[in-house]
């Protein structure tokens, strides 16, 4: 197959070049970054609609949570954005082994976040703060705790399913690293799947104030 | 690679001061100081981390464009559950 433009194997037929394949491939994980603020953002804003109509029990229900590991999981997913630029600037200057060794970094990070909201999950559900027929925590407004409960359970479950599905494409680009595709000449899925995890550490920085914080003075 | 050091830590600041403002009772400003601070957070992985200052501006237009909807889906729906029991009219 011969190539006009850009003989190198990593750049798609269609493309004129590595650049014009670079803009195209993030400004698509963009778009696709958009949709998922919408998704995201249905949650948001029930969870505004409800918390507007029962700011106490929606105070109150903030306090069933536990800031310790709130703050302590923000402080790893900021922890593994960190380590995911890293992987990415290691792609650009060419470091190679620093590739691997930051996205495994990422995931582990990445892992040791859903390991800790697991034991968070754990506890609501011996707490019988787990929306529907296990619901059973006793209070005058326990119903509308119950709603709270519901939108913390629905966004972060979410926010975990984006967090799973980012660790699996993140092992994959890992082992990619590990056979040498990448470096300072290739470096676009690096580059895309580093969006993706960014985004999803954004939508934590919103929810953890939202859920955790507010209510709590 | 130091303006990444830089704001990773900037990031853990923001963390700790939100926590700590949690715990002052400021009422309603309680909510607007958390959600000042997200909003910072949240800027400064999409400069940085995301590499929005080095980014063409079709990909900020979308990054905007994608707020904008956003704001008008919580803006209208909020309109509209703010304003319902203002009207005397059965099915409100």
């Amino acid at each position: 197959m011969s190539r006009s433009h850009d003989t190198a194997d990593h750049v798609a037929h269609q493309f004129e070049d590595a650049g014009q394949q670079f803009v195209a491939s993030t400004f698509g994980t963009w778009l696709f970054l958009v949709t998922e603020i919408m998704f995201f953002g249905g949650l948001f804003t029930a969870y505004v609609m409800y918390r507007a109509r029962y700011p106490e029990a929606f105070a109150h229900g903030s306090h069933h949570l536990d800031i310790t590991l709130g703050a302590l999981n923000t402080g790893v997913l900021i922890f593994s954005s960190f380590t995911m630029v890293t992987a990415v600037h290691s792609a650009q200057v060419g470091k190679i082994r620093r590739i691997f060794s930051a996205l495994l970094a990422t995931i582990s990070l990445g892992t040791v976040f859903l390991v800790i909201k697991s034991f968070e999950y754990h506890h609501k559900l011996v707490e019988g703060l787990v929306p529907g027929p296990l619901f059973t925590y006793a209070a005058p407004d326990a119903r509308h705790q119950e709603l709270f409960m519901s939108a913390y359970f629905a966004m972060t479950g979410l926010h975990a399913l984006h967090m799973i599905i980012g660790i699996g494409v993140l092992t994959w680009l890992a082992v990619q690293a590990w056979r040498g595709r990448y470096g300072a000449a290739y470096y676009t899925p690096i580059e895309c799947a580093g969006l993706y995890w960014h985004f999803v550490d954004i939508v934590w920085i919103f929810l953890f104030p939202l859920l955790y914080l507010l209510g709590r003075s | 690679m130091r303006a990444y050091l830089f704001v990773f830590a900037t990031l853990l600041l923001l963390t700790g001061l939100t926590v700590t403002a949690a715990f002052i009772h400021l009422g309603a400003m309680n909510d607007v100081v958390a959600m000042t601070i997200a909003v910072t957070k949240a800027l400064l992985v999409l400069v940085y981390f995301m590499h929005l200052r080095h980014s063409p501006g079709l990909t900020r237009l979308s990054v905007v464009v994608g707020v904008f909807w956003l704001v008008v889906l919580i803006s209208l729906t909020m309109s509209d559950v703010a304003t319902r029991g203002l009207l005397g009219v059965p099915g409100k």
